[in-house]
């Protein structure tokens, strides 16, 4: 390590950077803290941007090329900012089954947004999950990460028309 | 905290709850997201109301199985077991112990579905609070660590794994005892303890109920590897998609360490131990180990070629243990009770009970845990119910994306790791999902495939490009626009995955498209020489529009 190493100020002075750091210290600046990091600037700011990659790699000594690396590859991580709401669809196997194609069809047909991403408008965010764990209560759905199990196509149109989402 | 504390919390606690009735909630995700939540609350406010506290224990507890019939209420004294409650129903409840249940709730309990399972692993989920560690000390928690640090040296505990033939319940089935004893020999210092938490399989969901509904049974199992093996640190490596077990695993790891039950000289001794959590983020190939101990270190989960096994180099180069949550979970129950006991259950090769995820469409889905050699028959229509709607038993997914799909024929087969494994399919970690006649084989298989294809990390060409290829195809059957030379092309393509892919993600992939091949062939020429779908799920476009 060099001696004159100092930490990188945070990109803006919002406040938020600092749960950022603190997870940072909690692990010892250690480079093996890379994935926790991540998971505190997407809960903090909700999606992976450039200079919070930037701000990252550089307090934690990581390439940024190894940053971005890591954020690609886990699915969990946006590099983009996501919706007002959002939807997640549970994709798994007994989801599946129990037919959660048709509920990505009507998704598509009535907003025209597919998996990943989100609506023109900023409003909703559609995601297919892997498998949330709640196969018994197959297909399984998360509005705004609230877990709904049984999902009809009436569910989801109806809770689309409480946030005010029109649609058609 | 010193050994004779631990004793007498343990007696204090078990009976501070001499409650004159008890009243169990469960509050593992499933019922929670039909507001267990709520149901336990108001049962709680129902029992204030009438000035009950002293007598009336209404609490949370972990998943009791029957996720169907959510959110659960039981009464353990009473025996009685309420399904579908709901918030305005707990005058009722709290009105009728002690009396005649309320019929219009009840649940049957002497069904088989509570008679024929064997809880060991499951023992305490749905008895006791997840969240308190008291709870878990109460029922005999931590008494095994005791007895293994207080009793026992490092290699009878191992050797005690070892006589219980227990075998790794994240689905290859290698001896536990046998990969213990290759760590604790290898050279090199420091050793780390690693649990398997990512349960990527969709349609499996054990792990995640044990870390909810008894995360401390998962830390003693850890901590007793450690001292066993000769290690002072491990992981816990969890999904992220499972938030609920993530924040109950952090609290139990805190509990512990205020109880001293981890960290330096746990209960007097010399061992110290302490723990840490690590998120996964959403890959699956993270499931395998080699993949898993990358991400821990921060890195993409990418495997690397074995040998050299974790076991001798793992993390950061160290030697290093890596075991299935619900591996560890089934460690105190055996130093507890000894190997003899673990080994009278089960069958000859496969010791011990597992855990099932019942899903897809099957009457009771849930999670029950059997002793090993049950019939799938006996699992998925006595305990499991059968099928619902009258409709036909089909087949059988276990082992998820790497397994393979078991048609009627073989349900009277025993299941253990070597039968399921005959039959081309592997036990997994658990999960079985089940077919009725309204499912189409070759859209299962493109299922499978498509997960695969996006789950493959990339870093071998086998698996990277194979598995886009098997998906093509299958996707061209599946739309009657395959040719017969395309099905062979398939075959040859699994073969070669199969046999020159990195890591166990790849190898196994073509397992779904072979067991469906070799059990449904009927199916795929239906398709591709009739062109039409038996099942009616593959939308097959026919001649004349495609012409337009």
């Amino acid at each position: 390590m060099p001696l004159n190493f100092t930490q990188p100020l945070p990109p803006t002075d919002d406040k938020r950077w600092r749960i950022v750091s603190t997870t940072m210290r909690r692990h010892g600046q250690s480079q093996n803290a890379l994935i926790e990091t991540l998971h505190t600037v997407q809960q903090t700011f909700g999606y992976l941007d450039e200079s919070a990659l930037r701000f990252v790699a550089e307090s934690l000594r990581v390439p940024l090329s190894q940053v971005y690396g890591v954020a690609t590859f886990y699915h969990f991580f946006s590099l983009k900012p996501q919706g007002e709401h959002s939807i997640v669809l549970c994709t798994g196997t007994a989801c599946y089954i129990k037919g959660v194609q048709s509920l990505l069809d009507v998704l598509q047909n009535s907003l025209h947004v597919k998996p990943g991403e989100t609506t023109p408008d900023g409003k909703l965010s559609v995601v297919a999950a892997r498998c949330v764990g709640s196969c018994s209560l197959a297909p399984v759905v998360l509005f705004d990460g609230e877990l709904v199990g049984s999902i009809t196509t009436d569910m989801i149109k109806d809770r689309l028309r409480r946030w005010g989402i029109d649609a058609a | 905290m010193l050994p004779e504390e631990l004793i007498e919390l343990a007696e204090s606690r078990a009976s501070a709850e001499a409650y004159r009735h008890r009243l169990y909630v469960c509050t593992a995700a499933g019922c929670l997201s039909c507001s267990g939540d709520k149901v336990r609350d108001a049962l709680i406010a129902e029992v204030r109301k009438r000035g009950l506290e002293k007598e009336y224990l209404v609490k949370g507890v972990g998943c009791m199985g029957l996720c169907v019939e959510g959110p659960l209420v039981y009464l353990p004294g009473e025996d009685v077991l309420y399904g579908k409650a709901t918030p305005d129903d707990a005058p009722d409840i709290i009105k009728a112990v002690g009396h005649k249940p309320v019929e219009r709730l009840q649940s049957n309990t002497v069904v088989p579905f509570f008679t024929r399972q064997k809880k060991i692993v499951l023992e305490n989920c749905g008895a006791i609070d997840p969240e308190k560690i008291e709870d878990y000390l109460a029922v005999g928690g931590y008494m095994s660590l005791h007895k293994a640090l207080t009793e026992m040296t490092p290699d009878e505990v191992r050797h005690e794994v070892r006589d219980s033939g227990l075998r790794g319940r994240g689905g290859a089935g290698y001896p536990t005892g046998l990969k213990w004893g290759t760590v604790r020999k290898a050279p090199g210092q420091p050793k780390y303890v690693v649990c398997n938490g990512d349960e990527g399989d969709p349609g499996a969901f054990m792990d995640r109920s044990v870390l909810e509904g008894d995360p401390h049974r998962v830390i003693e199992g850890m901590a007793i590897a450690a001292y066993a093996v000769g290690a002072n640190q491990g992981f816990v490596y969890v999904r992220a998609e499972y938030p609920l077990a993530v924040e109950r695993m952090q609290k139990a790891i805190r509990q512990a360490q205020r109880t001293e039950l981890l960290g330096q000289n746990i209960l007097g001794s010399q061992f110290s131990f302490n723990l840490e959590i690590r998120l996964g983020a959403g890959a699956f190939v993270c499931g395998e180990e080699t993949a898993l101990l990358s991400s821990v270190e921060g890195r993409r989960g990418n495997p690397r070629p074995r040998p050299p096994y974790p076991a001798e180099h793992g993390l950061w180069g160290c030697p290093t243990l890596i075991n299935n949550v619900e591996t560890f979970a089934s460690i105190a129950p055996i130093i507890r009770n000894g190997a003899d006991w673990y080994s009278a259950i089960g069958t000859e090769k496969s010791k011990g009970t597992k855990v099932f995820a019942l899903a897809g469409r099957i009457k009771n889905t849930g999670l029950v845990e059997v002793p090993m050699g049950l019939t799938l028959r006996e699992i998925i229509f006595d305990i499991g119910g059968g099928i619902p709607d009258g409709r036909q038993f089909k087949a059988v997914q276990t082992g998820g994306p790497s397994g393979g799909c078991i048609p009627a024929q073989f349900l009277d087969m025993p299941v253990d790791y070597e039968s399921l494994a005959q039959v081309g399919s592997i036990m997994g970690s658990g999960g079985m999902i089940v077919m009725d006649d309204t499912s189409c084989m070759v859209d299962v298989a493109k299922f499978f495939m498509e997960f695969c294809r996006s789950e493959s990390c990339g870093k071998c060409v086998p698996c990277r490009v194979g598995t886009v290829h098997m998906h093509d195809i299958l996707c061209k059957i599946s739309s009657g626009k395959a040719t017969l030379t395309d099905l062979a092309l398939l075959e040859e393509l699994t073969d070669m995955v199969k046999a020159t892919s990195l890591c166990g993600l790849g190898q196994s992939a073509p397992n779904p498209v072979l067991s469906a091949l070799r059990y449904f062939r009927d199916e795929f020429m239906a398709h591709i020489v009739d062109k039409t779908c038996p099942a009616g799920v593959c939308r097959i476009e026919r001649p004349a529009e495609v012409m337009a």
